[in-house]
């Protein structure tokens, strides 16, 4: 199979950027979109250009490095993969594909394909975990944590971290990889104590780094590599909401009679 | 001349790890502020280990190649996490998990270390529970377990078909809150190049800041490295493409002995290799093993689609060889297995490497449904890769390399050669001997980070006379001097030939003579192929771009360099153990059956590799001493 590929070549977070043209010929319909990448990358190396840059890691799909705007959409055509997961089979031969950056105020340009997702890392370390220090936990079959429950906060806790929903919304918005990790910790009773204070201090997160807000147009759904459902943003503002009415000082819990004389 | 002291204590097993830890000495609260630790690597051992030491007060500094801590590639591990809880009350117990990765390691590994893995791997659990991870529930809301290779006991804990991702974010999302703490300081897309020794201790690393390009010193009380293993040397193999052994490689030739670096698992589930291009190879989870069977037609070279072979004329080869362990077989029995039967030109699908792993029967009893809830992801990744669907014709699976049980040498507290030098996760040889068991590398990997290192780092800081040094100190300005003076050299040589080209040359000269079977032939010719591979790769490799600027083909040219000094470590190791055991399966050393013929008498012995300028690695040995279980002939038949 043969190729014409238009790919965003980009020194650095500072200069200019542009399409350029290049063919990929000798293409086998079993190869991958990134193995098909690299080939393309041999030639220009032996030739002594500089290859294009673009990251990948694991290769299956879970490590959330690849990140290729394909004709458009993040991570490709197909849904539920990554682009790491995505096979020439899937094209037409002589096909024309454009490949771009995550595109994003919240994601610089650092060379070619690649963008500076540390944004994403530091809303996590605003709030996205539970504080327990290691040891002194109690034996894990002491909370009873329903099937249904923990199956709901596994499809939250599935998201890979890769920022296709930052690269798809209009707003660039990270409501979705927000959403999820908020969901899972809310869902289950050990992020309980947290709860309020963790969504508050991963929106302001959102907030100072840059993203836009969510506008309930689920293009992050569409392109998520995981499936991870919006209904996880649904909770996201239900989660907020509730950090609110804490805040302003009515009663989480019906007060306990015996609260006074305690 | 090197000493190798394991510092195990003596006494009863039960009680060596109490103990050492009573007899350990502390750093007071106060000066836990002064001390600074360097942790190289985020996956489970690494994020764990600085996590957990930013906790107890040290000051970390924390690195990693990738993007973002949260890719590091204990994210790719699927089946699970092993644990002695018997909550099934099935029979297990710490006893058990010992016994059973004593035995899965072909007796090859140290009794005090896998019996202290297997007392903490309960309070692994409660850890990971504790942090939010979602393992699978019972409808009661209890833990689930399953059962994986090479064990009859139910004592992994998972969560669907991706635990290794969801107990790195957990460890991912403790060190996030130490990141925010402002205990750790974490440095990702920054790679180490380079260690720094002064008085003989590990002082501090080099580092290759990856964007900018830049060289530069980083100094500590001690240096942690969690920088996992080296499968890719092989090239094609399950570990992500940025999986190197740079880190521990350097370590060695600053003096960091190498421990049983021929112990390399081959993991019997992949997709088989498909053509040239292919740059990784895919696991499919051992856990389907638990439901699969794997068959090849008994006639040679029969090239029938599998719905027309009958079952008279299939061979179940694992049943049938390993009656009492059928499918579960371990895995290097497995690989062997696997290819036995394609050498015997029985093997299906392209060029004839590949088996069947077949769920017509589990989907016959249990019904479609239910194999799909557990299997589900794999099935869909299965049929992306191949565009085959698994439910209704059987996959096609070949072994790959997956897990390196060798690894830099340490002692019981995990401390390296070098004092100041502590090697954990799968990046030291430790636990697991000439052979792991499914599931038992997140065990050690969390094992070594939340709960061992800690407490054994604190004695080394507490004791140890430590002048105060920084960048400027002459070893760390030659170190630097090493790594850049290297750097340029890659990039001045502006030959011809791609640096992937040479590490796709050196990985099928070990796939073919140091893999699943090796021979003295085949090791000394690859011994002398390797020196003149990497002549040829300074002769005539081609790096583009700069060395100060964001330059992947340089830090890929880095690696495939250490590479084609590395595989020849490996060779003389191989070369060297004129046994077949675990893993390591020496054609010279077999039974007539075909299954390994361990000696005891002559390789009951750490191999530890000493660096030596100019020569062929120095070998030293470590006495494996069995107390406390008698080495018997691993069988699984």
């Amino acid at each position: 199979m043969k190729f014409t590929l238009n790919i965003w070549r980009q020194k650095g977070p500072d200069e200019r950027g542009r399409l350029v043209t290049y063919e990929a010929r000798d293409v086998s319909s079993g190869m991958s979109f990134l193995e098909m990448l690299d080939s393309v990358n041999q030639g220009l190396i032996a030739k002594g250009e500089e290859p294009v840059a673009f990251e990948q890691d694991c290769r299956e799909g879970i490590c959330g490095s690849c990140s290729l705007v394909i004709n458009g959409i993040p991570h490709g055509p197909d849904r539920g993969i990554t682009t790491c997961q995505l096979y020439m089979r899937r094209f037409p031969d002589g096909a024309v594909i454009t490949i771009e950056p995550w595109r994003a105020r919240a994601f610089p340009i650092i060379k070619d394909l690649v963008v500076d997702r540390r944004a994403l890392d530091r809303i996590m370390q605003a709030g996205g975990y539970i504080s327990v220090h290691t040891g002194g936990a109690v034996d894990g079959n002491v909370l009873l944590i329903s099937k249904d429950q923990a199956e709901t906060a596994m499809d939250a806790a599935a998201c890979i971290g890769c920022g296709a929903c930052v690269a798809a919304c209009k707003n660039a918005s990270p409501a979705l990889f927000v959403g999820a990790k908020v969901s899972h910790l809310a869902l289950l009773p050990q992020g309980k104590p947290e709860r309020t204070s963790r969504v508050k201090a991963m929106l302001e997160a959102v907030d100072r780094e840059g993203f836009g807000s969510c506008g309930n147009q689920n293009e992050c759904e569409a392109v998520c590599p995981k499936r991870i459902s919006v209904r996880f943003i649904a909770t996201l503002n239900r989660e907020y909401l509730w950090s609110g009415v804490v805040e302003s000082g009515l009663p989480a819990e019906p007060e306990s009679p015996h609260a006074e004389s305690a | 001349m090197m000493k190798l002291d394991s510092k195990i204590p003596p006494g009863p097993l039960e009680t060596k790890w109490d103990r050492r830890r009573f007899s350990e000495k502390l750093v007071s609260p106060n000066n836990k502020r002064k001390i600074t630790v360097i942790v190289v690597g985020t996956g489970l051992a690494g994020a764990s280990a600085a996590s957990t030491l930013g906790q107890l007060g040290y000051q970390v500094e924390c690195f990693c190649f990738q993007d973002s801590p949260r890719r590091a590639h204990s994210i790719a591990a699927q089946g699970g996490i092993n644990a002695a809880k018997n909550y099934q009350d099935d029979g297990d117990s710490v006893g058990r998990l010992f016994y059973d990765t004593i035995k899965g390691g072909d007796f090859r590994s140290r009794e005090a270390n896998v019996y202290r893995l297997a007392q903490v791997s309960t309070q692994i659990i409660d850890q990971c529970v504790a942090l939010g991870i979602p393992f699978a529930r019972e409808y009661g809301g209890q833990l689930a377990n399953r059962s994986f290779g090479g064990v009859q006991v139910s004592r992994t804990f998972y969560c669907r078909g991706q635990t290794g991702q969801q107990l790195l974010l957990g460890a991912y999302s403790a060190l996030c809150w130490q990141v925010e703490q402002g205990q750790v300081t974490m440095r990702p897309r920054t790679e180490m190049l380079d260690l720094v020794m002064v008085d003989g201790q590990a002082r501090g690393i080099v580092v290759r800041d990856l964007v900018t390009g830049r060289v530069s010193i980083h100094t500590a009380h001690a240096v942690v490295l969690a920088t996992g293993g080296y499968s890719n040397v092989y090239y094609l193999s399950t570990n992500a493409s940025g999986s190197n052994v740079t880190a521990t490689y350097r370590a060695w030739k600053q003096g960091a002995a190498f421990a049983n670096p021929c112990f390399t698992q081959i993991h019997p589930t992949a997709i088989p290799p498909g053509d040239a291009s292919q740059a990784k190879l895919t696991l499919m989870s051992e856990s389907l093993r638990n439901d699969g069977r794997l068959w090849v037609p008994k006639m040679a070279r029969d090239h029938r689609p599998p719905e027309d072979i009958p079952a008279a004329e299939r061979d179940y080869f694992l049943e049938r060889r390993y009656p009492r362990f059928g499918n579960l077989a371990p895995r290097d029995i497995a690989s062997r297995a696997v290819k036995a039967v394609c050498d015997e030109d029985r093997g299906v699908g392209p060029g004839g490497y590949g088996v069947y792993l077949d769920f017509a029967d589990v989907v016959a009893q249990q019904g479609f449904d239910v194999v799909r809830e557990r299997y589900g992801n794999l099935f869909d990744m299965y049929q992306r890769i191949t565009g085959e669907d698994a439910c209704h014709a059987p996959m096609r699976i070949y072994p790959a390399p997956h897990y390196t049980m060798g690894g830099l040498w340490v002692d019981y507290n995990l401390m390296s050669t070098i004092p100041g030098l502590f090697v954990i996760g799968e990046a030291n040889f430790a636990d697991h001997g000439a052979n792991r068991l499914g599931a038992s590398s997140l065990m050690q990997g969390l094992a070594d980070g939340y709960f061992i290192l800690p407490y054994t780092i604190g004695h080394y800081l507490a004791t140890a006379k430590l002048i105060s040094i920084d960048e400027d100190h002459r070893e760390s300005r030659a170190a630097l001097q090493r790594v850049t003076s290297r750097v340029s050299r890659l990039l001045n040589v502006r030959g011809r030939r791609t640096a992937a080209s040479f590490h796709r040359e050196v990985g099928r000269l070990l796939w073919n003579h140091c893999g699943m079977s090796r021979n003295e032939e085949g090791l000394k010719s690859t011994l002398t192929s390797i020196p003149a591979l990497r002549e040829e790769f300074w002769r005539n490799v081609m790096v583009p771009g700069l060395g100060e600027a964001f330059n992947q083909e340089l830090e890929y040219a880095g690696r495939v360099a250490d590479y084609l000094e590395f595989a020849e470590l490996l060779c003389h190791d191989a070369l060297h153990r004129e046994e077949s055991c675990g893993a390591h399966f020496r054609e010279e050393y077999q039974t007539a059956e075909g299954e390994p013929q361990r000696d005891d008498s002559r390789f009951a012995h750490v191999a530890v590799w000493e660096y030596r300028e100019g020569t062929s690695p120095i070998l030293h040995k470590e006495p494996l001493a069995f107390e406390f279980v008698q080495p018997t002939t691993r069988s699984y038949q």
